[in-house]
């Protein structure tokens, strides 16, 4: 059986921008082979994983999304030996000086982000932040040898090594959301032991950071009755200190708003009621901000939950998330799917409707 | 006269294990502690001064030598961990000059046991437009050393960064100054014999050129000679009009100083160096005059005054987490100072 923390640390370091998930996919499938029975990739790039359930056909089918592309930087312009950038995904520029960085040129050359010194900025500019176009890559190369091994439209990722803290927390670049690509894996490990009567598509999603290009196009090709997005969440810590962060380390959070549907909620919460795994409520008046926005629009549209992994520094290098979460992540959807029941479907309904079937 | 030294395996090696180490002003041990395994072994004299300085000699193989001072900081610029709140979350205070511009998304390393912190940035989900425009204050960061982390209020800390060797470049934390000690130790250890070899390793540098003033007194030498980093800014201007600021520039060789903020180099050396350049076919380049400081701000006033000159090896992004120099200029600048020592005559500083 795979170690999730080893593994969760294999996966931050792996490269997979968004639109350019192969290396992490390969990755992934390699874990989740032996732990499903089918796996294939999308047209666009999501693996799909699917755990045949024990129900009688048709069976029922839920979809865990977990989208697996990282937030990063690409060349614009080769000037001088030195690489102008843009952002993949949403990137304060304000993070970017001296972040150590791979470039993924005709070879993988290791880099820094430069802020020009104040003296080779307009006045006006010095001492403030400095927008993404006017800081640069340097690779520590002659310039011949940049302009050979690297053009635009390269990419390049974060290389901040994934480090490991006292109190069961771990630290590094694409915690969002390898976290929950781990705890999606813990789950597939879990149901090994397990008889679910649902078919179980496990789903590392796709260009989440730039369109949700993952989250619409899966769920429309497998058409599950239950569509859940593991992701991440703020945590409360530096800089987060309001309504919208969720404690570290004191269990994931499951989400609420017109983004999910309540029966789906309920019955979640209600199992971590019982099996005593800590959570907390998280609030989503609007755009759950994950894979869950898209899928629940998808064909007639789906029952979607939102599963969150708290965690402080979100879109920096240096994210950081509590192991224990991510263990209690997975343990809740694996719980969760095994007691889910062949009828579960009926059950899945509005307040003020008829009950089905009757 | 035996060659100049040659920067190999063994040398970068030891750089590196400079470079990783860490040693905030005021606290330099782990530095001092390789420099002495480097250099107890081959000094006439070693001691280690009362602010943390380490003087070594080695004394000349001829008589009437001339006392030559050659002085280097072991300090990196860093942090002090000044209050602590919950869950392992520390605010802390810079010690030297760092753009906190640098500091947002920053894996550091915490006291002398190296603990690992971050420091951290507000997700830019939950910052507004206008909030982007303004730099992240530095009373708005905290070292976050995990939830159970051990640390405490003092600690130093400093970026995380470990050296490596790329292409033509040595990429790292703390060049500035391991360069130059790394230097001094390997003129040390191939001292030429016309010299008595006054080595300083010099403290607190970084704040205010305060080690050297008192091994300056100490030594008592006939000159100095400091070997420090500084920034090549050989970077496109934003309107890419011509870089007239550039200061210094890497591949160019080692810069000789001409005037800083807090010196006056004196002509006799800068000539001599130079003269020596040009005898040795060894690249140098002068640093273009301006700002800055290395401790030959101190040095040069200790007693009734000691010539003085600064010689450094190019780098960029100084006191940040990565400061990228280039091989071939160390490799001049311990050729160039090495042809420079074994050429001093007691006319040298009677010109």
């Amino acid at each position: 059986m795979t170690e999730i923390t080893p593994f969760l640390k294999k996966l931050m370091e792996m490269p997979g921008l968004s639109g350019y998930e192969t290396p992490v996919s390969e990755a992934i499938a390699e874990v989740w082979r032996p732990l499903v029975d089918e796996i294939e990739i999308s047209k666009i790039g999501s693996l799909h994983g699917l755990r045949r359930g024990t129900a009688p056909e048709p069976r029922p089918r839920i979809l865990i999304s977990c989208h697996m592309d990282a937030i990063g930087l690409m060349v614009t312009a080769v000037q001088d030996g030195l690489l102008r950038l843009t952002e993949v995904g949403g990137v304060d520029p304000r993070i970017l000086p001296g972040q150590q960085v791979t470039v993924h040129g005709r070879e993988d050359l290791p880099g820094v982000i430069v802020l020009p010194p104040d003296r080779l900025l307009p006045v006006e500019s010095r001492g403030k932040p400095i927008d993404i176009g006017r800081l640069y890559v340097d690779v520590a190369l002659s310039p011949a040898e940049v302009s050979e091994k690297v053009r635009p439209g390269d990419l390049v990722s974060f290389a901040t090594t994934p480090v490991e803290l006292p109190g069961g927390a771990i630290s590094g670049h694409t915690l969002d959301n390898r976290a929950s690509v781990a705890a999606l894996t813990q789950c597939l490990q879990e149901l090994q032991h397990v008889r679910h009567a649902w078919d179980v598509y496990a789903v590392a999603s796709t260009q989440e950071e730039e369109t949700l290009g993952g989250g619409f196009t899966s769920p429309f090709s497998i058409r599950p009755q239950i569509a859940v997005a593991v992701d991440v969440t703020f945590a409360k810590g530096p800089g987060v200190n309001d309504h919208r962060g969720y404690p570290l380390g004191k269990g994931p959070t499951l989400g609420y708003g017109p983004n999910v549907h309540p029966a789906v909620h309920k019955a979640i919460k209600e199992l971590a009621e019982k099996l005593d795994i800590p959570f907390a409520v998280e609030v989503m008046p609007r755009h759950s901000g994950t894979d869950a926005y898209a899928m629940q629009i998808v064909a007639e549209g789906i029952p979607t939950m939102v599963i969150g992994i708290p965690l402080r520094y979100m879109h920096t290098p240096v994210e950081m998330v509590s192991l224990k979460d991510i263990s209690r992540a997975g343990h809740l959807l694996a719980e969760f799917i095994a007691r889910l029941e062949p009828d579960f479907v009926q059950q899945i309904r509005w307040d003020d409707e008829e009950k089905k079937g009757s | 006269m035996k060659p100049a030294p040659v920067i190999g395996a063994d040398q970068i090696a030891l750089l590196e294990k400079l470079c990783n180490a860490v040693a905030v002003s005021g606290d330099e041990g782990e530095v001092r502690s390789i420099v002495l395994e480097e250099i107890k072994p081959i000094a006439d004299e070693c001691h280690v001064d009362a602010l943390g300085n380490v003087l070594a000699v080695r004394k000349a193989r001829q008589p009437n030598a001339l006392k030559v001072m050659l002085a280097g900081h072991m300090d990196e610029v860093g942090f002090m961990l000044v209050d602590e709140s919950e869950g392992g979350l520390y605010s802390f205070e810079m010690v030297g000059g760092i753009d906190v511009r640098h500091l947002p998304g920053k894996p550091v390393l915490v006291g002398r046991s190296h603990t690992a912190g971050i420091i951290g940035a507000r997700p830019i989900h939950l910052t507004t437009a206008e909030e982007r425009e303004h730099t992240i204050p530095l009373d708005a960061l905290r070292i976050d050393v995990g939830p159970e982390g051990k640390a405490k209020v003092g600690d130093r800390a400093t970026f995380a960064t470990r050296f490596k060797q790329v292409g033509p470049s040595l990429v790292g934390k703390a060049l500035d100054n391991r360069l130059g000690v790394a230097t001094i130790i390997e003129l040390f250890k191939n001292a030429p014999e016309n010299i008595e070899f006054q080595a300083a390793f010099t403290v607190q540098e970084e704040v205010g050129l305060r080690g050297a003033k008192v091994a300056g007194y100490a030594f008592n030498p006939d000159m100095a000679f400091v070997l420090d980093s500084t920034p090549a800014i050989d970077l496109p201007m934003w309107d890419d009009s011509e870089n007239t600021q550039y200061n210094t520039k890497l591949d160019a060789g080692p810069a000789i100083y001409i005037t800083d903020s807090s010196t006056l180099s004196d002509p006799r050396l800068i000539r001599h160096l130079a003269e020596t350049g040009e005898a040795c076919g060894i690249p140098f380049q002068f640093r273009q005059p301006g700002g800055g400081g290395t401790d030959a701000g101190s040095i040069h006033r200790v007693r009734a005054g000691v010539p003085s000159v600064s010689i450094s090896v190019p780098g960029r992004y100084a006191h940040t987490a990565v400061l990228v120099s280039r091989l071939s200029d160390w490799q001049n600048t311990v050729s160039l100072m090495y042809e420079a020592l074994a050429r001093l005559t007691p006319l040298t500083a009677e010109r």
